[in-house]
C-alpha cells in the first residue's frame, strides 16, 4: 500500500514517538532477600519467617512434593527459553524500620512509590469508595478502609495476616477450587506464595466500596508468587479489582499467582484485572514478566455468580484461565476479556466454564488485539458435565490485527456429555481499518484519537463490565499501548 | 477558493485521475456527471487525502494552500468535507459521541473551548430535525447496520454540524427515497452560502433540480470532458455519455 507523497506518515510512526512504559522506574529500598534457589528448607524458612501455622507449611510441603513430579507445560501458544527455577529468589520483602502500628509508620519510600503509580494509600487522599491492598515484591505492605469495613464484618486484609487472624477460614477454603497439583505453576505457587490478598464476606452483606490489590514487582531476580481467596457468603456482594506494573528490567520476572473465588447462595463476585506488567523491550523482546496466572472461581451456592473481567496488556508472556466451576444450580460464569499485545508479547489466555449445576449459564467475550510481530491466542473450554440440565453458553471471540506480522489464533474447546446444552458460537478476525481511520480523519479527528476511537469500540463490551475509574485507566492504557505499536 | 490544475493520480501506480483542472469558487455548486469507474470518487477521495491515493501530478490549491501537503484531518479542520459515497461501519464508536469530538477538533482548531456535551446535545437535536432524523440515532454506534438511505442521511447530519466551507458529496443522493432526497437537498441548501462551495458528483439530473449547480462537469476515463450549465445535465439524462467515451473503451 503506498502512502500519499505528503508528510503524512503511518500509523506507527505517528504514534512511535509516544512515551514508553512509564512504569519501569525502580524504588531503591533496602529489601530482605532469600539467596536464590528452591528446596523444602526455603520453603520451611519462608514459613518460618511468616510465623505461619502448621497446615500451611504441611500444604507447602506437599505441594512443593508434587511440583517435583509435575512438568512444565508446553501446550500453549509461546516460546520462551527455559525456566531456571534455582535461579530465582523465592522472597523479597522490604525491610521494615521496625513493626508497623498504622500506615503513618510505612515507608514513605513505599508510599511514594504507589503515588507515583497512581495509587494513593492515604485514605483520606483516596477516592472513597475504593479500598487498596498494596503488595510489593512478596509482601502486602498495607491495606487501606480496613476498620470501615470491619463495621460490616467484611475481612480485607493480607493473606500473611489472614493466616495469623484467620487459619480457620484460611484452612477450610484454601485449595478448595485450585488444588495443590492443579498445574505446574498452581503447584509452584502453592509451595511458595508469600502474600496476596484475602477477603471475606459474611452472609446479606454488599460491599460498601470496591475492594483492590494493587501488585508491584521491584526486585530484580525475585519470583511474585501471591495468594487471593475470595469468599463471598449467602446473598452477598463484592467487587474486586486487581493492578499490576513492573520496572523494566531487561532480566525476565517470574509471576505465578493463585487466585481462588467462592461464592455460597446467591452471591455474587465480579473480579476486574487491569494488568500492566513490564513486557520487555519492543524491538529485542529482552526482558518482560512470565506472567503465569491461575485463577479460578467456584459457584458453590445455587443462584450465584462469578463475572471475570480482564484488560491484559503487559508481560511478555501471558498463561492466563479465568474460570468459573458452575457447580451449584442455576449458577452463572461470565468471562469478559481484552488481551493486547504488541511487540514480541506472547499471550495464551482465555477461560474454562465448567457446567456441573442444572441451569447453569455462561457467556465469553473474548477480544484480541495483535500489534508488531506479537501473538495473541485466545484458549477456551466449555464442558457440561452429565447432570448439568440446560446448560447454556454463549462464546464471541473477535480478533483485529494491527499490521501483517503478528498472528491471533482461536482454540475453542468445547466437551458435552449431555444433550440438553445450547452452545452459541460467533468468532471474527478483522484488521484495523485504514478506511474506518480515514473517515474519521476526514472529520477532523487525529489519528491517534481515531485510532483509539476504534480500538475502544472494538472492545466497549468488554469495557463497560469495568468499574467506571477502570475504564477509563483501561482505555488509556490501550492507547497508550497502540500508540506505541499500532503499524 | 478551490484551484485544480492537470491533477493525475490513483492507487499503487495505477493512473485514474488523467489530468484534471478546475477551479471552484466561493459561492459556486459544481457537480460532475459521469459514467461508472471514471474516477469521479478517486478524485474525491485525493482531494480528501485517503493514503490508499496518491497524487503523481499536477497542483491543488485550497484557500492559498497546498492541499495536498496537508494530512486529512488538517484538510477537514479547514474546511474541506467529504460526504463518502460508501460510509464505513464503525462498530461501538458512540454516534453522536464522535460528532462532538468531531465538533470539538473543529473549535479547538479555531482557538475556541470544547463545547459542553448538554449544549452540543441541543446542536445536534436541531441539525437533526432538519435532515429529518429521528434521535434515537443518537445513540446508535456509527452507521453501524444503518440502511443505504440512513447512512446518506448521516452523512450529511454531519455536514450540518460541521458546517464545511467546501463540501464535496460523493452521490449523496444514490440510496435515498423520494421524500428523502428533497430533505437532503434541503438540508444541503440551507448550509450554502455565498462563502462557501460545493461539489456534488451524482448519476442523476434529478438532484440536481433541488440542488441548482452553477456548472456541470461531464467527467469520462479521468478527465473532465465538457463543462456547461444546468442544461448539460438534462442533456446528458436524455442522450447519456455515448459522446462523451473515447472510442475503443
Ligand atoms: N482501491 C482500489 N483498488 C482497486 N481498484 C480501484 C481502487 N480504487 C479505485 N479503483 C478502480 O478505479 C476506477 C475508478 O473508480 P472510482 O471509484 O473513482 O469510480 P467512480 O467514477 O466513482 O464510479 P461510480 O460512478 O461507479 O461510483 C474503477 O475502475 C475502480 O475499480
Ligand atoms: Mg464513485
Amino acid at each position: 500500500m503506498e502512502t500519499k507523497s505528503s508528510s503524512r506518515s503511518d500509523v506507527s510512526e505517528v504514534l512511535s514517538d509516544k512515551e514508553e512504559y512509564k512504569f519501569g522506574f525502580v524504588t531503591d529500598i533496602e529489601a530482605d532477600v532469600f539467596p536464590k534457589g528452591l528446596n523444602e528448607d526455603v520453603i520451611r524458612a519462608l514459613s518460618a519467617k511468616k510465623k505461619e501455622p502448621k497446615f500451611m507449611l504441611d500444604f507447602r510441603l506437599k505441594a512443593y512434593k508434587k511440583w517435583l513430579t509435575m512438568k512444565e507445560p508446553d501446550w500453549q501458544y509461546c516460546k520462551y527459553p527455559k525456566i531456571d527455577y534455582q535461579d530465582i529468589s523465592y522472597y523479597a520483602a522490604p525491610k521494615p524500620k521496625k513493626k508497623l502500628e498504622s500506615l503513618d509508620e510505612v515507608d514513605p519510600e513505599l508510599l511514594e512509590t504507589f503515588e507515583k503509580l497512581g495509587i494513593s494509600l492515604d485514605e483520606q487522599k483516596r477516592i472513597s469508595n475504593v479500598a487498596v491492598d498494596a503488595v510489593f515484591d512478596s509482601v502486602s505492605v498495607a491495606t487501606t478502609h480496613k476498620k470501615k469495613l470491619m463495621e460490616q464484618g467484611i475481612i480485607f486484609c493480607s493473606f500473611s495476616e489472614a493466616l495469623l487472624e484467620y487459619p480457620e477460614l484460611i484452612e477450610e477454603y484454601l485449595g478448595t477450587v485450585v488444588p495443590i497439583g492443579d498445574n505446574y505453576f498452581a503447584a509452584l505457587n502453592s509451595a511458595v506464595f508469600t502474600d496476596g490478598s484475602f477477603v471475606y464476606i459474611p452472609p446479606d452483606t454488599i460491599s460498601p466500596m470496591e475492594l483492590s490489590t494493587y501488585f508491584r514487582i521491584n526486585t530484580e531476580e525475585t519470583g511474585q508468587f501471591e495468594r487471593t481467596l475470595i469468599i463471598c457468603s449467602e446473598n452477598s456482594h463484592v467487587s474486586y479489582l486487581e493492578g499490576c506494573t513492573a520496572p523494566q528490567f531487561d532480566t525476565n520476572q517470574l509471576h505465578a499467582a493463585v487466585v481462588e473465588l467462592i461464592t455460597l447462595e446467591n452471591a455474587e463476585i465480579k473480579y476486574s484485572t487491569v494488568q500492566n506488567w513490564y513486557s520487555g523491550d519492543r524491538e529485542t523482546g529482552a526482558g518482560g514478566v512470565y506472567n503465569f496466572v491461575t485463577k479460578r472461581g467456584k459457584c458453590v451456592g445455587n443462584g450465584s455468580k462469578i463475572s471475570w473481567t480482564q484488560v491484559e496488556a503487559g508481560s511478555a508472556i501471558t498463561w492466563k484461565y479465568p474460570s468459573c466451576i458452575l457447580q451449584g444450580d442455576n449458577t452463572v460464569g461470565e468471562f469478559y476479556s481484552v488481551a493486547l499485545t504488541n511487540g514480541l508479547m506472547q499471550a495464551d489466555t482465555g477461560t474454562k466454564m465448567i457446567h456441573l449445576g442444572n441451569n447453569t449459564r455462561s457467556s465469553i467475550i473474548s477480544k484480541g488485539i495483535s500489534a508488531d510481530q506479537s501473538n495473541n491466542s485466545y484458549r477456551g473450554l466449555v464442558k457440561v458435565g452429565k447432570n448439568a440440565k440446560n446448560a447454556r453458553n454463549y462464546t464471541q471471540c473477535d480478533s483485529m490485527l494491527v499490521g501483517d506480522k503478528c498472528g491471533a489464533n482461536t482454540f475453542p474447546y468445547i466437551e458435552t456429555a449431555n444433550s440438553s446444552v445450547q452452545l452459541e458460537h460467533e468468532a471474527s478476525t478483522s484488521k484495523i481499518s485504514e478506511e474506518q481511520l480515514f473517515y474519521l480523519e476526514q472529520r477532523g479527528i487525529s489519528r491517534e484519537n481515531a485510532i483509539t476511537l476504534v480500538i475502544n469500540g472494538f472492545c466497549k463490551e468488554v469495557f463497560k463490565q469495568l468499574p467506571m475509574e477502570f475504564s477509563v485507566e483501561a482505555q488509556k492504557l490501550l492507547t497508550l499501548k497502540l500508540e506505541n505499536s499500532v503499524g | 477558493m478551490l484551484d485544480i490544475k492537470d491533477l493525475t493520480g490513483g492507487f499503487d501506480g495505477n493512473e485514474i485521475v488523467k489530468g484534471v483542472s478546475l477551479k471552484v469558487n466561493p459561492g459556486e455548486i459544481h457537480a460532475i456527471m459521469g459514467p461508472n469507474g471514471s474516477g469521479k470518487s478517486t478524485l474525491s477521495k485525493i482531494l480528501a487525502g485517503h493514503p490508499v491515493y496518491e497524487a503523481t501530478g499536477g497542483t491543488v490549491t485550497y484557500k492559498g494552500k497546498n492541499l495536498l501537503e496537508m494530512d486529512p484531518e488538517a484538510r477537514a479542520l479547514e474546511g474541506v468535507f467529504l460526504g463518502f459515497q460508501y460510509p464505513v461501519e464503525i462498530p461501538g464508536v458512540n454516534n453522536a459521541e464522535f460528532l462532538r469530538m468531531s465538533y470539538n477538533a473543529l473549535l479547538v482548531n479555531r482557538g475556541e473551548e470544547e463545547i459542553d456535551p448538554l449544549d452540543f446535545d441541543e446542536i445536534l437535536d436541531q441539525k437533526m430535525k432538519t435532515v429529518d432524523m429521528d434521535p434515537k440515532y443518537k445513540d446508535r454506534f456509527l452507521n453501524d447496520g444503518f440502511s443505504g438511505g440512513e447512512k446518506k442521511k448521516n452523512e450529511i447530519l454531519q455536514m450540518a454540524v460541521l458546517e464545511p466551507t467546501l463540501a464535496i458529496l460523493d452521490e449523496t443522493d444514490s440510496g435515498l427515497d423520494i421524500d428523502a432526497l428533497k430533505t437532503v437537498a434541503n438540508g444541503v441548501n440551507r448550509l450554502f452560502n455565498k462563502d462557501r462551495a460545493l461539489i456534488v458528483i451524482t448519476h442523476y439530473q434529478r438532484l440536481l433540480d433541488y440542488i441548482k449547480p452553477h456548472f456541470v462537469h461531464v467527467f469520462s476515463d479521468g478527465k473532465i470532458v465538457e463543462t456547461g450549465g444546468k442544461e448539460l445535465a438534462l442533456d446528458l439524462e436524455k442522450n447519456g455519455y455515448d459522446k462523451y467515451i473515447a472510442s475503443g473503451n
